[in-house]
């Protein structure tokens, strides 16, 4: 968790090694790291850098992926249409 | 980026213009004593400074005998001009001169063209021949398509009445000068004096150049050869630890820019950006009877660990009480981007944003997030409807109170 | 009217698949601007937004015609972009990339004139004519564009990209609404100064008036006050000069061989003065300017 930004990843979805390249490969900041087993790792020094690009968001299915705004009472990132 | 004397000849030397039979730098008065000795006759020493007014505050000075070449040297040596120590003093042999000429090269950013200039009265400076003998100045504009020409050096140099063998020896002095300021990439290639000898020969006495720093990576085998390192900045005033500090916060990552920073004696530190906001807002500072601790440049959309560490940075500098970050109406950096590394940047140096940040004034590209962020933390912030100067004037009437 | 760009002025972008490149695509096809192809070699067949990607500017000015090019490609590589586009015919160039060396920019300018092409820049965020279309980043998104720029009868022209966008918000918020902003480049040789834009703002029936902003160093405002004078620019002018305070900081003068050529107008209050002597009215501060600028075409 960072101070402003928080990012989580349902385990089903973290789980799973080709959603975990996606978001390796999407995210612009480099916030999701790929785990030599293959596992998801959040790069917590990473977190703040956040855009809100959503495309972590575009990448999996929706709820898969929450991008939270700690500094507006928590209201996670949602696709925009 | 200026380079010393000795190294605008060597770099002059290599397009085959014609330097004096010896001319070496010495870093001690023995070495300058044994250069004396090998040309076995007058010489003149000269301070390698990256100032000028180098002669008037005795940087250079003439030598009969290597012992007194060896005095001299260690004069010059321990001769500080304008707060620059001389890198070593440049020692060559003297000759009877029969007339001294100025020769450059300069961009003439109006016409975007490099210029030619040319006078028959060298050896003081070319300010005050073209303003008092402007009929010894020839100037003539060239392309940057077509190859340097010897004709255009031609015509420059016989447009001052110069005909016969002078004509011809000063053509390809002035040619060889020009291809050396597009070759090398330079702004300024000066040799003044040149100077005709009693024996009609030609040689460079004094030389200057400058070069692009942006052509640097183009240039670096040059510079190489030179000696000149990637670490030499040639700034007209060494940088303070401070800025150096600032300097590499903005190397290590590539995203946007948090750089230019320089150090001031004031209380108030600023983020500020980008470049025209940063001039503006400065200027707005100080009208309003603040002090600024620094200057800087934020813009092209930082990270937020660039702007986290640059407000560290400026927090951590002696007599800095609160910081005021100001920046014009941004399109393409993010409001809310800059505001989480400034805060970050106050809370990791372990103080409280509401009370450290005087004012926020960043406007434009994701206002709404930003201002939340700001309020969350308490931070006084402001919208565009709050224009640069009135902003700045909040910031100072803080210090004031404080 | 305006000038240089309208809804109907077809571009393309040269180095459109870079992450900056890709943000201005989006925000000028959202603007209205008809952005015609994009240029990165290697990577024809693409797409950015909807915009077909080339490998080369003649592909696509042989198919369709092509009025401009943003530039916005590495500096080593800027020079050859800008050939490239001028000998495919285009006569409009922004060039955007920062850092390009003196040498390069002087023969792009150079082959530009030869050609009857222009070019603004480089280091510059391009033009816009508010309600028309917009050429490069100035005013970032779409929606923030529209916020900050207005349909209107003032000509702007800046050597700061950021500071374009906070005059013209500022003319804004007064009613005074823009024909064509111009961010012209802040590096020492650029394509077009205030001085040459001003016949095209001259002949623009609908400008009335004209803003600048300026800085330090260089002969850009004594030319513009030369410009005014010899031309009798039917024009009022108000003028903005930042950086007074660096008339008080040793260094960072300009080169000694410079002002025989350039004239001794590199201080802030050097060109100040210029300025004023040619009937341009300085303003001390940007919030300043829209009742200055109200007063003089009263
Ligand atoms: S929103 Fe964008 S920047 Fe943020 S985590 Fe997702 S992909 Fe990364």
């Amino acid at each position: 968790m960072g101070l402003f930004i928080e990012v989580q990843v349902a385990p089903e979805a973290s789980s799973k090694p080709a959603v975990v390249k996606k978001l390796v490969e999407v995210c612009p900041v480099n916030i999701f790291g790929e785990r030599e087993d293959g596992g998801l790792d959040i790069i917590e020094s990473n977190v703040d850098e956040c855009t809100l690009c959503e495309l972590c968001l575009d990448a999996t299915e929706p709820g898969a992926v929450r991008v939270i705004k700690l500094y507006d009472q928590g209201q996670a990132l949602e696709r925009s249409a | 980026m200026r380079f010393y004397e000795f190294e605008s000849k060597a770099l002059l030397a290599k397009q085959g213009l014609p330097l004096p039979a010896v001319s070496r730098v010495a870093g001690t008065p023995a070495e300058a004593g044994a250069i004396a000795r090998e040309i076995a006759g007058p010489v003149v020493l000269k301070s390698q400074v990256l100032t000028g007014g180098r002669m008037k505050a005795g940087g250079v000075l003439f030598a009969d005998s290597p012992d007194e070449c060896e005095s001299a040297a260690e004069k010059i040596l321990k001769l500080e001009i304008n707060g620059h120590a001389p890198r070593g003093v440049l020692v060559e042999g003297r000759a009877p001169v029969a007339q001294e000429y100025y020769a450059g090269v300069i961009y003439d950013v109006l016409a975007k063209l490099p210029v030619m200039i040319f006078s028959d009265m060298g050896g003081i400076d070319i300010e005050e021949v073209a303003e008092k003998h402007p009929q010894h100045i020839a100037k003539l504009h060239f392309s940057t398509i077509l190859p340097p020409s010897d004709f255009r050096a031609k015509e420059l140099v016989s447009s001052l009445g110069i005909s016969g063998s002078e004509l011809n020896r000063l053509t390809r002095i002035v040619a060889q000068l020009a291809r050396s300021f597009t070759q090398y990439s330079l702004t300024l290639a000066e040799i003044n004096p040149l100077a005709r000898l009693e024996d009609g020969s030609f040689i460079c006495l004094d030389a200057h150049v400058d070069m692009e720093a942006e052509a640097r990576d183009r240039q670096q085998a040059i510079l190489e050869e030179l000696g000149i390192g990637p670490d030499e900045t040639r700034q007209a005033r060494p940088p303070t630890p401070f800025e150096i500090r600032g300097a590499q916060i903005d190397a290590v990552d590539h995203r946007g820019v948090a750089g230019n920073v320089v150090e001031f004696d004031g209380d108030l530190g600023l983020v500020i950006g980008a470049g025209g906001g940063s001039l503006t807002l400065f200027d707005a500072i100080r009208r309003h009877g603040g002090k600024p601790a620094n200057y800087c440049e934020i813009g092209g959309n930082p990270s937020v660990s660039k702007t986290c560490e640059l407000t560290k940075l400026i927090l951590s500098k002696t007599g800095v009480r609160k910081i005021a970050v100001m920046m014009n109406v941004v399109s393409n950096t993010r409001v809310d981007i800059v505001a989480r590394g400034v805060i970050k940047g106050v809370i990791e140096s372990g103080y409280d944003p509401a009370h450290k940040i005087a004012i926020f004034r960043i406007p434009g590209s994701w206002e709404q997030d930003g201002f939340k962020i700001l309020s969350k933390y308490g931070v006084e912030y402001c919208d565009r409807s709050v224009s640069m100067f009135d902003a700045a004037g909040r910031a100072v009437a803080k210090m004031q109170q404080a | 009217m305006s000038i240089l760009i309208t809804r109907d002025t077809t571009f393309i972008i040269q180095g459109i698949t870079g992450r900056e490149a890709v943000n201005v695509t989006r925000e000028c096809l959202d603007y209205g601007s008809k952005i015609v192809g994009g240029v990165t070699p290697g990577r024809a067949g693409r797409e950015v937004y909807g915009v077909p990607v080339y490998d080369t500017v003649a592909q696509i000015a042989s198919k369709t015609r092509v009025d401009g090019s943003i530039i916005t490609v590495p500096a080593p590589f800027a020079r050859d972009a800008a050939f490239e586009a001028i000998e495919a015919g285009i006569k409009t160039m922004v060039i955007v990339t920062e850092r390009i060396p003196r040498g390069d920019v002087a023969q792009m300018v150079e082959l530009a004139k030869l050609r009857a092409a222009r070019i603004i820049g480089p280091n510059c965020l391009g033009i816009i004519s508010p309600g028309e279309a917009k050429m490069g980043g100035l005013g970032g998104r779409a929606e923030d564009a529209r916020k900050a720029f207005s349909k209107g009868p003032i000509g702007v022209m800046s050597r700061s990209g950021g500071m374009t966008t906070e005059i013209c918000n500022t003319l804004t918020a007064a009613g005074l609404g823009q024909s064509t902003a111009v961010s012209i480049g802040g590096d020492a040789i650029i394509g077009s100064t205030y001085a040459e834009l001003m016949p095209l703002f001259d002949a623009d029936e609908e400008t009335k008036g004209i803003v600048i902003y300026s800085e330090p160093g260089g002969p850009m405002e004594a030319d513009l006050a030369r410009y005014v004078k010899e031309e009798k620019s039917r024009l009022p002018i108000v003028a903005f000069m930042a950086g007074r305070f660096m008339d008080e900081m040793p260094g960072m003068r300009f080169g000694h061989a410079g002002t025989i050529v350039e004239g001794k107008a590199d201080t802030a209050a050097e060109k100040i003065q210029r300025l004023e002597e040619a009937g341009i009215t300085v303003a001390e501060r940007i919030e300043d300017i829209p009742a200055l600028l109200k007063k003089r075409l009263a």
